[in-house]
């Protein structure tokens, strides 16, 4: 990057939208696509874009995260200048637990007052997509914009709509209407929840909003103030997926047995980095069977697994047949089980000849560490 | 604490590996690949951390590039330490001139300077073309238990193997009292592991004797041990019973890599308490497609798979395109085998094309002589034309 860029990454936005998976994590850190969490994206993203100071705001629960990032080191920010930074809440005077990102970025505002940024990428982690912010950057520069926000145009639901910012834009690209949870379907401009601004711009709202009371970026500045700033959208096309329920996380995972999708999402020149687990290769046993699915290393196969997908460390047993599921990190499926559209989580232990039927449309959750 | 380490390993990483050729004309042994996404280094390596010992220095000579690269600072193996952790440490020049390493006692004789930075009591000397697990500081407490000099790890092999190793002869405490190279008849089947546990200032004074004597091969098997012995030094056996192999033909390295599809062979990859560790690749899961077959095999991260694969090993970003045939094979890192071909008992190294309709290797049944069948072999970067044929024991090493 030719400009000095700071990242500040959200990671507990989002979270009440699948409540199961982020009972003990923050959205940053709920498991994704055989060995990732989804703060991977986003950090992987900056690095790769060549943001080299990234603070990431957290609020409860982020021992997970805590835990997953370590020092930054996967994604190359374990940096002497720059580099990766934790930014759980400060219990000073006027900030502790935020309601809004303004309010958020406000309790970290040393944080972002001591970078030598000139701009500043903002993102939640509930989008699943590979982003080059160069292009973007470039963009917001060249138009003068105030504020550039990233969406995309998709044909969404009304479900995928309340839970989503939607954006009316002019012919120059100019927001000109923003709507915040709307009861609307079809095609529409989705914010992916990416905005770029000056940090001196960030410095002036982060202070006018403490001073005014306003903690939301999205209600008070984007909706708020459409007309008095330059607002532009940047339209992003490649493969996103917006995790906005339990079925869209379901959906997104799935997406990943799609080699369109996978060759859009890990491109050879913008890898998606993540904890290093040092585990062997995966086994498949004598017997084994595996169509359509995403296996990680680590995972030992015995039995039939069909479009699932599988996490590091993930077992399954003689005689199983897991279908249509997503098996997270060191479950263990024992010998002669059925799972049909399960989603379990981390470590959990299922014994022998149990039968586990979900549907696509409601996948069956199985909670961190549960036996069966 | 940064005055001195109690033990510092030197692992021998410097040799050609001639006998797998096809593997080793661009990188040293220690570094080819093995299990799936490892590089033998890793085994010694992981062994020293998971030991105790954080202090290794690697002594490369042959091809370092690829070596150096792979050890880098030493983080995935947690060698990355203020004070120790690893070191390569290639030939250098010194103000009286420049020397190549010649043979393995001088190695140690010109690396005599870093031991001597940690002040260390004993130092262990490993190999780079081993796979194994093994407690070195369980054999290093046996060799302060024995009050010895010198400790030598040794297996007891069978008797016809026997002749193809360093024979060590032991009395009823473990004692060495003889010693013989490749011996024709073997009067004792235990055989050393090139694994060697020496007090540093025993081993330093015998080293730099071996320096002076113009008349030395300097080397540890023919000079070091039979010198030590005469000198009346303590020399005991230390017997060790895991899973061990020497991977320095292709024949081995391909059976040393079917042993890990073995379940009654004791190398478990899979232990949490004593974990392998490796540089690992930054890729998404491997993928294994809707026509795929795959059976007793072992797939790593990034790959492919739409063809059928059986007691194979396939490392990570490996394609293999629907109606393509792996079995009992070895495809190292990034190799792509298109629609249709068959790849049967062959290792294909590093970043290889296998154009469809090629043929590589064949099933020992099917060949009526069995003197004429082998392991078959690509060496890296190697692309097999559409159609071609590699047969059983061929080794190639340019395109066909």
């Amino acid at each position: 990057m030719n400009e000095k860029v700071l990242g500040i990454i959200f990671a507990n936005m989002h979270e009440d939208s699948i409540s199961d998976l982020t009972k003990s994590r923050t959205m940053g850190s709920v498991l994704f696509g055989g060995r990732y969490r989804l703060i991977d994206f986003v950090l992987s993203n900056m690095a790769n874009s060549g943001v080299d100071e990234v603070g990431v705001i957290t609020k409860s629960n982020y021992q997970s995260l805590l835990d997953h990032l370590g020092s930054g080191r996967e994604w190359d920010l374990a940096r002497k200048k720059g580099g990766l930074h934790l930014l759980p809440p400060f219990s000073h005077v006027q900030s502790g637990i935020y309601r809004g990102r303004l309010e958020a970025l406000y309790g970290v505002s040393d944080f972002i007052m001591r970078s030598d940024a000139d701009y500043v990428i903002m993102s939640d982690c509930d989008i699943v997509t590979s982003m080059d912010f160069n292009p973007i950057l470039e963009r917001h520069i060249e138009t003068k914009a105030d504020i550039t926000v990233v969406y995309s145009r998709d044909v969404i639901s009304i479900e995928e709509a309340r839970r989503s910012t939607v954006f009316g834009i002019n012919e120059d690209g100019r927001i000109n209407d923003v709507m915040i949870h709307p009861s609307i379907s079809g095609c529409a401009n989705v914010s992916l929840n990416i905005f770029i601004v000056s940090k001196e711009f960030l410095k002036n709202i982060i202070l006018e909003g403490a001073a005014r009371g306003l903690y939301s970026f999205e209600e008070e500045i984007l909706r708020g103030r459409t007309h008095e700033y330059n607002i532009m959208g940047y339209c992003h096309n490649n493969y996103h997926k917006k995790i906005y329920s339990m079925v869209s996380y379901f959906e997104a995972n799935m997406d990943l047995l799609d080699s369109n999708n996978r060759a859009q999402l890990f491109p050879e020149n913008a890898p998606v980095y993540t904890k290093v687990r040092d585990n062997p290769p995966a086994k498949y046993a004598i017997g084994a069977s595996v169509k359509n699915s995403l296996v990680a290393d680590g995972c030992i196969i015995e039995g039939t697994v069909e479009n699932c997908i599988l996490f590091r460390g993930a077992k399954v047993g003689r005689g199983s047949v897991v279908k249509d599921s997503i098996i997270m990190q060191d479950t263990v499926i024992g010998q002669k089980c059925s799972l049909d559209s399960v989603i379990t989580d981390k470590n959990v232990k299922i014994s022998d000849s149990r039968v586990l039927t979900g549907s696509k449309h409601y996948p069956l959750y199985i909670g961190k560490g549960a036996e069966i | 604490m940064y005055t001195k380490k109690e033990c510092v390993a030197l692992l021998l990483a410097g040799g050609q590996g001639s006998r797998l050729y096809a593997l080793t004309q661009s990188m040293a042994k220690p570094a080819v690949p093995y299990g799936g996404k490892y590089r033998i280094i890793d085994f010694p390596l992981s062994n020293c951390i998971n030991s105790g010992i954080d202090t290794v220095g690697v002594l490369t000579q042959y091809q370092p590039l690829v070596l150096h690269d792979y050890i880098g600072n030493g983080q995935p193996w947690d060698l990355d330490k203020q004070y120790g952790g690893v070191h390569a440490l290639p030939p250098y020049q010194t103000a009286g001139g420049a020397e190549w390493y010649e043979g393995t006692a001088n190695a140690i004789y010109q690396n005599i300077p870093f031991a001597d930075r940690y002040n260390p009591e004993y130092v262990i000397i490993l190999s780079g073309d081993h796979i194994y697990k093994m407690d070195y500081n369980a054999m290093l407490r046996y060799h302060k238990e024995k009050k010895a000099d010198a400790t030598i790890a040794v297996l007891d092999v069978s008797m016809e193997e026997a002749s193809r190793f360093g024979i060590m002869i032991t009395d009823k405490d473990n004692n060495i009292i003889d010693f013989e190279e490749k011996p024709k008849q073997p009067r004792s089947t235990l055989a050393s592991m090139g694994i060697y546990i020496f007090t540093w200032s025993k081993l330093k004074k015998y080293l730099i004797a071996n320096e002076n004597d113009k008349t030395a091969t300097k080397d540890f098997g023919k000079n070091i041990i039979p010198d030590m012995m005469k000198g009346g030094e303590k020399l005991v056996a230390y017997a060790f019973d895991g899973y061990w192999k020497d991977v320095g033909t292709l024949d081995s390295l391909w059976e040393a890599n079917m042993d890990l599809l073995n379940p009654n062979i004791p190398i478990d990859l899979y232990d949490p308490d004593w974990k392998m560790y490796s540089r690992n690749p930054v890729l998404p899961p491997a993928y294994v497609g809707k026509e795929a077959n795959v059976e007793n095999s072992m797939i790593s991260e990034g790959c492919s798979i739409d063809g059928t694969v059986d007691f194979s090993v396939i490392f990570e970003g490996v394609t293999i395109e629907k109606g393509a045939v792996v079995t009992d094979s070895i495809i190292m890192p990034g190799s792509v085998i298109r629609a249709g071909a068959v790849v049967e008992y062959a290792i294909v190294g590093e970043n290889c094309v296998v154009e469809s309709g090629a043929h590589i290797g064949a099933r020992p049944e099917t060949i009526e002589n069995r003197d004429d069948w082998g392991i078959a072999v690509v060496g890296h970067n190697i692309t097999v034309s559409q159609n071609a044929e590699v047969k059983p024991k061929q080794i190639i090493s340019e395109n066909v």
